[in-house]
């Protein structure tokens, strides 16, 4: 029996999709117009199963996030304080020890690093960050800095970009996480982050990365002001640049939370908002290999159903999240490595505890 | 050909499916197909994109009960300092402030309190009637048969009497899982599952309409929950009384089954979509915001849901049970849009109000 996709136009992306022929601008676009949900997601768990089959992963993580203290102060951010401000803090060296050790029976593999633009931090901070990192983890991924705090560093480190990445792999950095891209459209960063990191240079800076052989993550921040016609854009932008370099191993869709911003007037994203992101990034995205649905901003129910919408990855058991939390999200914190395997077995996959760069463990 | 490819060229044929074959669906199919075949079978039941919505208020009328479910947070032992009947003050602020904020019908339920006799019923009921023009939706099967018990009359005296006293619809709690081994563990004190049924038709014959509903994540299995189905079903062949079926999933917090996995969002959009495919004569099937909350609620609409219930401008036996998601009117119209559906205000009977006809 045929599926029953509703959607005429989605018909011929389903046959575009199965003849492997790559997805243009104008089919994205139908991809986020279209209503039908499970139509969409047929498509895109069609292209999940060529590449993963039945597995969906997860890994075993923690964050850090060494300070809230930022000069870009996106409109969008409730994490962000001023020097001064009541709760701005930046951590010191014992203080990364101490939340380190909190956990070290636990078995963490990764270790997710972001922090604010901190201008009291100088470049050495964050090598002897690396470096105390990896002295108490040896065996974890240290995953750490978006191209927007690398970029800042290459600033204050007064080395050229290059030469800021190679002290930085040498002291223990070893993946890049995709935040900071927003949505890569000077419209909607005029409005929203008029200070952080254009397009041109977050894709300049990843493409130097992916050339230092470091790996990285992207994302997309959707549900605000930007328009599907950006969003396809966006992807279109990443899928050119992963042609070029391969360097990207996850597209991440971030949904935006507003609370405590100044755009909380904007109401939450939809749960066919949330699906439609992962199935179209799955669809468009096809360099890419990893599509996550990040628990943390959509839910654990939506992430555990966005598994059959063409995600394949759950993200991490975190614990402690803290920035989205502080726009409101409601979801848990963290999850148990047994809730997490419960969820993706639960939704008919076999779970997968993976390190950072996808090997089974 | 298998009993699952069966199952599904039958579904997607709109043929009526068996036993088996809803077990082998449930069980064993793709989840995305059983979104895809319970979309389609939606379409061919209400070819309009559209999805209805209720505005009313749950009144618990008392908290007082005697059944001692398993699985239920909100009831409280008659001399217990937070057991409560509800006065007619308060009731009549309740119904004011449901009226005032457009609601057309009250969700009347509450415990089977054995200090309440069927006087208090009817006195209740023309209470509600004389004072206010809402539609009382009321009493699930297990509060009628604990009232003709208690008052030693029959099922079909007992609805007669509440009908007459101006009870305009029986809400379908109480059902759990109809299987009486299931209902023996977790609902000892509930009628069982003919009583349950012998209720409905009962309500049916007189001219009542009625939902039913489901609780599942709990004991039961597969097996359990399609019995449960085709039982609705084998009555709804004979009566038509049921307009909505209503599945939902236990919560756990504060009651005494708190050692068991919930049912996960997968698993409730899937035993949603079956629903769908085998109680093939229900009209309406009803999306639980108030178990999954509103993502989960808007997905449904894409896994054969084709309404969201009720605004709930108060609700306290799932919120007992520790989960507390709201969802005011005005959300629920956006994320109806948003879904590509048009919102339309329904009556208890899914008869559209208050439609805005766009010229």
């Amino acid at each position: 029996m045929d599926f029953p996709i509703i959607d005429k136009r989605l018909q011929n992306i389903h046959e575009k999709v199965i003849s492997g022929k790559r997805l243009n601008i104008k089919d994205g676009i139908a991809l986020y117009k279209s209503s039908d949900l499970v139509g969409t997601g047929y498509i895109a768990d069609f292209a999940r199963r060529k590449r993963h089959g039945n597995k969906a992963y997860y890994v075993y993580n923690q964050h850090l996030n060494y300070t809230n203290i930022c000069t870009n102060r996106c409109l969008f951010c409730a994490f962000a304080r001023d020097k001064g401000d009541n709760g701005a803090f930046a951590m010191s060296m014992d203080d990364v020890k101490s939340v380190l050790l909190e956990r070290i029976n636990e078995p963490v593999r990764e270790i997710h690093i972001v922090g604010g633009l901190n201008p009291e931090l100088p470049f050495s901070y964050y090598i002897d960050l690396i470096k105390t990192v990896k002295k108490i983890r040896p065996n974890a991924v240290i995953k750490a800095f978006t191209a927007v705090e690398i970029d800042h560093l290459a600033k204050i480190s007064g080395m050229p970009l290059k030469k800021t990445i190679s002290a930085l792999k040498k002291a223990g950095l070893s993946m890049i996480p995709g935040g900071g891209a927003e949505v890569m459209s000077k419209r909607v960063k005029d409005k929203l982050f008029p200070k952080k990191t254009e397009s041109k240079r977050w894709l300049e800076i990843m493409e130097a990365l992916h050339c230092a052989e470091l790996t990285s993550n992207a994302t997309m921040l959707y549900g605000h002001i930007e328009t599907i016609e950006e969003r396809v854009d966006h992807l279109m932008q990443l899928r050119s640049l992963q042609d070029k370099t391969g360097g990207f191993s996850a597209f991440i869709p971030l949904a935006f939370h507003s609370e405590n911003t100044k755009l909380s007037h904007i109401p939450a994203t939809t749960a066919f908002d949330d699906l439609k992101n992962i199935a179209a990034a799955r669809l468009i995205l096809d360099n890419f290999a990893h599509i996550k649905a990040y628990w943390v901003m959509i839910g654990e129910k939506l992430a555990q159903v966005a598994l059959s919408f063409g995600a394949d990855d759950l993200d991490g058991t975190i614990i402690e999240e803290k920035i989205t939390h502080m726009a409101g999200a409601k979801s848990a914190k963290g999850l148990t490595k047994n809730r997490m395997r419960h969820l993706i077995s639960s939704a008919g996959f076999e779970p997968v505890e993976r390190d950072s760069l996808y090997n089974k463990i | 050909m298998n009993l699952l490819d069966q199952a599904v060229s039958k579904a997607a044929s709109n043929k009526r499916i068996d036993f088996n074959e809803s077990l082998s669906l449930l069980n064993e199919a793709d989840t995305l197909l059983l979104g895809g075949l319970a979309n389609k079978k939606r379409f061919m039941l209400h070819p309009q994109p559209v999805v209805t919505f209720v505005i009313d208020r749950n009144i618990n009328y008392t908290n007082v009960c005697v059944s001692g479910c398993l699985f239920c947070a909100f009831y409280r032992p008659v001399k217990h300092k937070e057991a409560y009947v509800i006065s007619k003050k308060e009731l009549k602020l309740k119904i004011d402030e449901a009226i005032s904020l457009g609601g057309t019908q009250i969700l009347l339920q509450g415990g089977m309190n054995p200090c309440l006799d069927l006087d208090y019923y009817i006195d209740l009921l023309q209470y509600i009637k004389n004072n206010f023009p809402i539609h009382i939706h009321g009493f699930s099967p297990p509060e009628i048969a604990f009232i003709a018990e208690k008052s030693s009359i029959s099922v079909n005296e007992t609805l007669k009497k509440l009908i007459d006293a101006g009870l305009d619809s029986i809400p379908g709690g109480g059902a759990e899982i109809l299987v009486d081994e299931i209902r023996k563990k977790i609902s000892p004190g509930k009628c069982n599952s003919d009583m349950w049924i012998e209720v409905m038709r009962s309500a049916h014959t007189l001219g009542l309409k009625t939902t039913a509903t489901m609780m599942f994540g709990h004991i039961e299995s597969s097996e359990h929950i399609i019995e449960h189905l085709l039982k609705i079903r084998e009555l709804q062949d004979k009566t038509y009384g049921f307009t909505a079926f209503i599945p939902w999933t236990f919560q756990p917090e504060n009651t005494k089954i708190n050692r068991v996995e919930t049912a996960t969002a997968v698993e409730y959009l899937r035993v949603l979509a079956v629903s769908r495919l085998v109680l093939d004569n229900i009209p309406n099937l009803q999306a639980s915001w108030v178990t999954q909350g509103d993502k989960i609620a808007q997905t449904a609409l894409a896994f054969g849901a084709n309404d969201l219930g009720s605004t709930m401008i108060e609700e306290n036996v799932v919120a007992a049970a520790g989960v507390n998601f709201r969802l005011p009117q005005k959300e629920m119209e956006r994320l109806i849009k948003n879904a590509g559906f048009e919102s339309v205000q329904r009556d208890c009977f899914y008869n559209y109000i208050n439609r805005v006809v766009a010229i």
